[in-house]
């Protein structure tokens, strides 16, 4: 059988095959080599696991979409690190799953937000951005201080982080078996704002 | 530091880009080639729904433009980096970006310069050092009592002062419930410019305890609520106050002093002064001495730097010091 353009045209399947052949040379140049460096796999020395209240705040920084607003990734201009410090590095965010670098910016970049202001200013401006901040258009976030956590799932999930990252030593099996017991009967607010403190102490 | 990919990685990623890179060409190369066996131009001998497939070649322009991007694909790999661990020949690079601390990140910059490397972000801040940095080193040099006479280093302070301090202490630095208005001369920590200099480096952390600690009962709070405004000398029922008297001289008096005058090593509150953080009703006291007071005032020593913090430093003095700058 001659191999010609109509063979090709008329077989959907192997359009398909051919096409996920012709794109996928971009990913295995670019992505592939990543997944095996130590740069993109290994966090910074004395990097720190989230915490279980901070997993649970992570969660709630995604479940409210947080990421359309801000990013979480400060790119080496000068612009952005004299704002926002010193520009994000991959290491970083090895424990991320997902990362919330993001590709929005109507706020600003959360990378490094961690210490910047006291809890107590979080916790005002997600209740409500304007009662200190009078020019933000960011939604207020009031039922952040009335849901009570539960922490049914919180040990599931530093279990599932740990398997992501044998290496690592994130969580002991105490914590993971206390992390129920640490997170109940916290607001969302208070895990929120413990996932923000959290952020950009890393590099050091 | 730095760490480089493997040979094998590097080998993989020029190994596909050239195979890629030469794919499109050997593409481009059969598909410009007429191998149907019809004459250009003339009928591939079938129609759909009355409409003619004809033998046409690629457009001319189109091949052209493919074969300009492939050039110039080969030029950028030659000169910018792209293949595996290749530098490329202007020895570009955005950032440095394999560094894993702080320190790392300071001795790449030296080590780039040193071996005359491009590094993008580098360059920029050079540029910027170069500019900015003798008018900060210069302010630096001042000391605060001369700068807070220097117009520009005020507007420069002011510009400062709006990017990072106002989300908590306002634009217009008066502050609002739990953060501090700075022009009204009332101060926790003093406000002398060593010690606002001193307060935005190191930060603050107030400690004032649910009912300071102390063995007081709830219902003591509202005498003691009384006691306090009577302390900032307002109208108030004296007899309440007595009794809220008796309560302060249980230990309150420890840090804000036997007259209320508050300690400014501490950051204990003056409660005479009628300047209130957190709200000065009958209704707000009481909900500090209930609950407690924990104010945070976060350090910008290593966000900022000491030169930025001591322009700001001048900066917030002559907000409640208006009179010093005409």
């Amino acid at each position: 059988m001659k191999f010609n353009h109509e063979l090709v045209e008329k077989n959907i399947g192997l359009l398909g095959i051919f096409t996920v052949i012709a794109i996928s040379f971009g990913s295995l140049v670019e992505i592939t080599p990543l997944l095996f460096q130590k740069d993109t796999t290994e966090p910074l020395d004395g990097q720190i696991p989230y915490t279980a209240l901070q997993i649970e705040g992570r969660d709630i920084y995604v479940r409210e979409g947080c990421y359309n607003c801000h990013s979480q990734m400060i790119r080496p201009l000068r612009a952005e690190t004299e704002r926002y410090g010193h520009y994000s590095v991959a290491a970083e965010s090895v424990w991320d799953h997902p990362f919330q670098w993001g590709s929005k910016r109507t706020g600003p970049d959360l990378a490094r937000v961690g210490g910047r202001y006291s809890d107590k200013w979080h916790e005002v401006h997600l209740i409500d951005p304007r009662a200190v901040v009078p020019q933000s258009n960011m939604p207020g976030f009031p039922w952040l201080a009335e849901n009570i956590l539960d922490g049914e799932l919180t040990g599931k999930k530093m279990s599932i982080l740990r398997s992501l990252h044998p290496n690592d030593d994130m969580y002991t099996d105490e914590e993971i078996a206390d992390a129920q017991q640490v997170v109940e009967g916290k607001t969302e607010l208070q895990a929120l704002i413990a996932y923000l403190q959290s952020l950009g102490h890393a590099l050091k | 530091m730095a760490d480089v990919m493997t040979n094998f990685w590097s080998i993989w990623i020029c190994v596909l880009t050239t195979v890629v890179i030469l794919g499109c060409i050997f593409l481009l190369r059969v598909c410009s080639k007429n191998t149907t066996g019809v004459k250009e131009g003339e009928s591939m001998g079938h129609s759909f729904d009355g409409i003619e497939e004809l033998n046409n070649p690629l457009p001319k322009w189109w091949s052209y433009m493919f074969y300009i991007t492939i050039v110039f694909g080969v030029i950028y790999l030659i000169l910018y980096p792209g293949m595996g661990n290749y530098k490329g020949l202007f020895e570009w690079s955005s950032s440095n970006q394999s560094i894993r601390t702080l320190d790392e990140s300071k001795a790449a910059v030296v080590q780039a310069l040193k071996e005359g490397r491009w590094v993008q972000y580098d360059q920029e801040v050079k540029h910027a050092d170069e500019k900015f940095g003798p008018i900060f080193q210069a302010y630096a040099d001042t000391p605060l009592d001369e700068l807070v006479l220097n117009k520009e280093a005020l507007k420069v302070g002011g510009r400062l002062f709006l990017q990072n301090c106002a989300m908590c202490h306002g634009s217009d630095a008066r502050g609002s419930k739990g953060f501090p208005n700075l022009t009204d001369g009332s101060w926790l920590y003093g406000g002398e410019l060593a010690t606002i200099k001193t307060t935005i480096m190191n930060g603050r952390n107030g400690m004032m305890p649910p009912k300071g600690g102390l063995p007081i009962e709830d219902s003591e709070i509202k005498g003691l609520a009384e006691y306090v405004v009577k302390l900032s000398g307002r109208e108030h029922d004296a007899a309440l106050a007595a009794q809220g008297q008796g309560s302060f001289m249980k230990g309150c008096f420890a840090c804000h002093g036997m007259d209320g005058s508050g300690n400014k090593f501490m950051g204990a509150p003056n409660l005479t002064d009628n300047a209130w953080l957190y709200g000065g009703s009958r209704g707000a006291i009481e909900q500090t001495i209930k609950n407690g007071r924990m104010g945070v005032m976060p350090a910008w020593k290593d966000v900022l730097g000491e030169q930025k913090v001591h322009v700001i430093t001048a900066y917030v003095y002559s907000l409640s010091h208006k009179e010093d700058k005409e």
